[in-house]
This record gives C-alpha cells, sequence and structure tokens, in this order.
C-alpha cells in the first residue's frame, strides 16, 4: 500500500480528501485507486488523454515522476507519493 | 435584472433596477477564472465555466439560482490530434447556447481548440459535432489557425430563432459557418468579410470574427464585430457589408451588442487598433449606429476620458431591453439603463471581466 497525500488546494474540490492509503504497483495504478475513493480526482488531477497535468506534481518519495505521459513510474509497498500544483503568482 | 459577472476572480451576480443603485448580491467560485456564463432561458439554469490555473477547465450548473451548483462532465477530445499532429486537448470552453426551444435538453457548446459540442441530456454529457470537426478546411494550414491562442477556437454560437436545425458557429480564426441540417453538415459564409492580415483578403476560409449576434425577430439579419472591422448582413450570412469607418472609430474591437426590436440598431466599444489593444485615444467609448452601420455617433457619457489604457472583451457586454451592461479588462463595471444611454459605474474594484450576461 502506498501513502498518498494531497495538495490542501485540492480540497477545496474535495472536503473529506485526507492522506489515503492505496494499492497500485504503479503511480497510474495509485491514481486510479485514488479516484475510487474521490470520484472525479482524476479529472483535476490529469488531462483527458491520461497524461498529468502541465502545472501539476507528483512527487515519488523524494523525486517528481519522470513519466508525465503514462505514469508508469513503480511504486514499491510504504511508498510515499505526494500530489501537489506547481506554484505560480498571481 | 440579474447581471451575471464572470471575472478572473469569480462569478458575482448584482441586481440591476431603475432608481436604486446596483449592489453586489453574491460572489461564486471565489479565486477562481470564471470564463464563461450562460443561462438557458427555458430552464432557468445557470451555467458557469471555471477555468482553474492547474486543475483545467470544468463546467457547473445551477437550478437555484446560483444558491448550489453541480459540476458536470466537461466535453472531451480525447482520442483525436490536431492537425499538427499534437494530441487534442480541451482548452477553454467559451461559449453555451440551447438548442431551441422545440429541442429541450439539448445544448450546443464551443471550445479552444475548435470544437462545437452538442449535448442531448441537458449538459451532462457531450458530444463533438463530427461534420464541423471533418469540414476539409479545418486541416488546411491558413484556414483554421489560432489567434491570440495556440489554436482556432469557437466563441460565438447562433441558434436560428425560426429554425433551430439552423446554426451559425464563428470561429477565430477560420470565419463563420452554417448549419442548415442540425450539425450533420456545414459550409463557411465568409463572403464580403476582409482578413487583411492575410496574403488574400477576401478567402473563403481564414476570418476572424470576434463576436457574432443575430437578430432573432429576422434571423437572416447578422451583426458581427471583427478582427478586420464591423460587419452586416441582410441575407443570412451570403453577404456581409463592411460597415466599420476607414481610419476612424468603430473598427478595430472585440463587443457589440444589438437591438431586440430595431435591426437597424447596434453599439460597439472600440480599441484603437490590433498593434494597440487600449482605449481609442485612450477613452472608452461607445459607438451607436441607427442605420444598419451607415452613421455611427458616441454614445459615451459618463464614462472615464483620457488615460484609460482598458478594453472590453468580446463576451464582456450586452444589453437586454433598455439595459446596457459592460465590464473591463481592468475590472471596471458600467451599466446603462434608460432610453438615453447615461453611463454609470457599478464598481472599480473588481478583476478582469471576461463575460458579462443579463437575466
Amino acid at each position: 500500500m502506498a501513502k498518498v497525500k494531497f495538495t490542501a488546494a485540492l480540497k477545496r474540490f474535495f472536503p473529506s480528501l485526507d492522506e489515503i492509503e492505496v494499492e497500485g504497483d504503479s503511480v497510474q495504478e495509485v491514481i486510479t485507486g485514488v479516484n475510487k475513493k474521490f470520484p472525479g480526482i482524476t479529472n483535476y488531477i490529469l488531462e483527458e488523454d491520461g497524461s498529468l497535468r502541465k502545472h501539476v506534481n507528483i512527487f515519488l518519495e523524494n523525486d517528481m515522476i519522470s513519466d508525465r505521459d503514462n505514469l508508469s513510474d513503480q511504486v514499491k509497498s510504504n511508498d510515499q507519493i505526494l500530489i501537489f500544483q506547481a506554484l505560480s503568482g498571481g | 435584472m440579474k447581471a451575471l459577472i464572470a471575472t478572473a476572480k469569480g462569478l458575482l451576480t448584482f441586481d440591476i433596477a431603475p432608481n436604486i443603485e446596483p449592489e453586489m448580491e453574491e460572489v461564486h467560485f471565489i479565486g477562481l477564472a470564471v470564463n464563461m456564463v450562460y443561462v438557458d432561458e427555458r430552464t432557468n439554469r445557470w451555467w458557469a465555466g471555471v477555468a482553474h490555473k492547474h486543475w483545467g477547465q470544468k463546467l457547473h450548473f445551477s437550478d437555484d439560482n446560483g444558491k448550489t451548483w453541480h459540476e458536470t462532465a466537461v466535453p472531451s477530445f480525447r482520442g483525436l490530434v490536431m492537425p499538427d499532429g499534437k494530441k487534442a486537448k480541451l482548452r477553454q470552453i467559451w461559449c453555451m447556447q440551447h438548442g431551441g426551444v422545440d429541442k429541450p435538453d439539448h445544448l450546443w457548446l464551443g471550445t479552444d481548440p475548435g470544437g462545437l459540442f452538442h449535448s442531448i441530456d441537458n449538459g451532462h454529457s457531450f458530444q463533438l459535432v463530427k461534420g464541423l470537426w471533418d469540414h476539409p478546411s479545418r486541416m488546411k494550414e491558413g484556414q483554421w489557425f489560432g489567434a491570440g491562442s495556440d489554436y482556432p477556437f469557437i466563441h460565438s454560437i447562433v441558434v436560428d430563432s425560426s429554425d433551430s436545425n439552423h446554426v451559425y458557429v464563428a470561429i477565430s480564426c477560420a470565419g463563420v459557418f452554417e448549419t442548415k441540417d442540425y450539425g450533420k453538415t456545414w459550409a463557411p459564409k465568409n463572403k464580403g468579410l476582409k482578413a487583411t492580415y492575410l496574403p488574400t483578403s477576401n478567402v473563403e476560409v481564414g476570418h476572424d470574427p470576434h463576436q457574432l449576434l443575430h437578430f432573432k425577430k429576422n434571423p437572416k439579419i447578422l451583426w458581427q464585430q471583427n478582427h478586420c472591422g464591423v460587419f452586416y448582413s441582410s441575407n443570412g450570412g451570403d453577404q456581409w457589408e463592411d460597415v466599420s469607418v476607414d481610419q476612424g472609430y468603430p473598427n478595430y474591437g472585440f463587443s457589440i451588442a444589438i437591438d431586440e426590436e430595431d435591426p437597424a440598431k447596434a453599439w460597439v466599444i472600440p480599441v484603437e487598433s490590433d498593434e494597440k489593444r487600449i482605449a481609442p485615444e485612450l477613452s472608452l467609448s461607445v459607438f451607436q449606429t441607427n442605420n444598419f452601420g451607415k452613421t455611427w455617433k458616441s454614445v459615451s457619457e459618463g464614462l472615464p476620458r483620457g488615460f484609460t489604457f482598458e478594453i472590453v472583451l468580446r463576451q464582456a457586454f450586452t444589453k437586454k431591453n433598455n439595459i446596457f451592461l459592460f465590464g473591463t479588462t481592468n475590472g471596471n463595471l458600467y451599466y446603462s439603463l434608460g432610453e438615453d444611454i447615461l453611463w454609470k459605474n457599478i464598481s472599480s474594484h473588481l478583476a478582469k471581466v471576461n463575460a458579462v450576461y443579463l437575466h
């Protein structure tokens, strides 16, 4: 089970959003699992083709994921995943 | 009358009525960019397009005048590619229009990139209108192309008030297209328009209408503010007449409003020029014609004179009955109420106004 944390910015749209544990061998599988618990959240995180939105980042442990198109980065049990938005001005 | 103001920092509502100062009633989606607002007059359903900086374009509706909002699925380009080979992805929802009083639950929706979508379930799902997407001109460089955006986009949808199978869309840049068979087949309607930015000005496709409107009591009458001037058609777009002022105002601009009773009346809010996107001669001005654009007069009393840099975007000016309303790129909101136009400022402290709607 991977531990998934979210930016507080997403809580506005998913008020019950909190740190969760999700099964999955890849980031893509984990995101699919997150969407089962919070339906619709993939539409916020991912583009319609399944790639990561341009101004959204996912950290797997201490590194940003390398495959933003297919989210194929491998996930080990107890890995920590952080989903957050790019910082911006304005 | 209720005024809905879509700004870069939220959707605001005001009540506008005689003898009272308009006051802000509610702020919806506070802090978020609202780039489209529409009210389906058949059902009183409010629609709002919300453009998140990070989370993409979203679409919400309300059936109780904004008390509660519901997010619904946005149109999808999944599996489609643009002419440059890149994946087509929804960038922005530009406009909505209901499908006609004889087609309840039917809606049209226009997007960037230039897709027209259709819903038959009151907006719970949208399907791409393949007849327009597959039009041969869309794949030709120099016919459909982006202007102020990477790709062309559909910003105006006009449904013939006497025949709901008859629909026009306006695309920046491609031009005006018409269907008479409810979206199955489409034809360009750009004869008489000018595209002075192209090597040949009178092309069939490649024009830049900024806003398209039709006179509901006689749907043959169309008006548009175009990149290359103000144009009017008396025959459903078979032929457009340039009614702008050469070397003067109005000419360049984004927004236009027309009268509900008199087809000869129209109002525009010019911009200095394509090269200088500022108020003309640094003074915000509204121009009116009473004779199909043969002559224009300024109706700008009450607006600031001098050192005014703001402009009015294509969906940020409207008229309903005797109320005129517009918002500016600097967050000023003006209205006029009554037979004689006299502008009054409602607020100078808003964010950029993307669109306004009177309901």
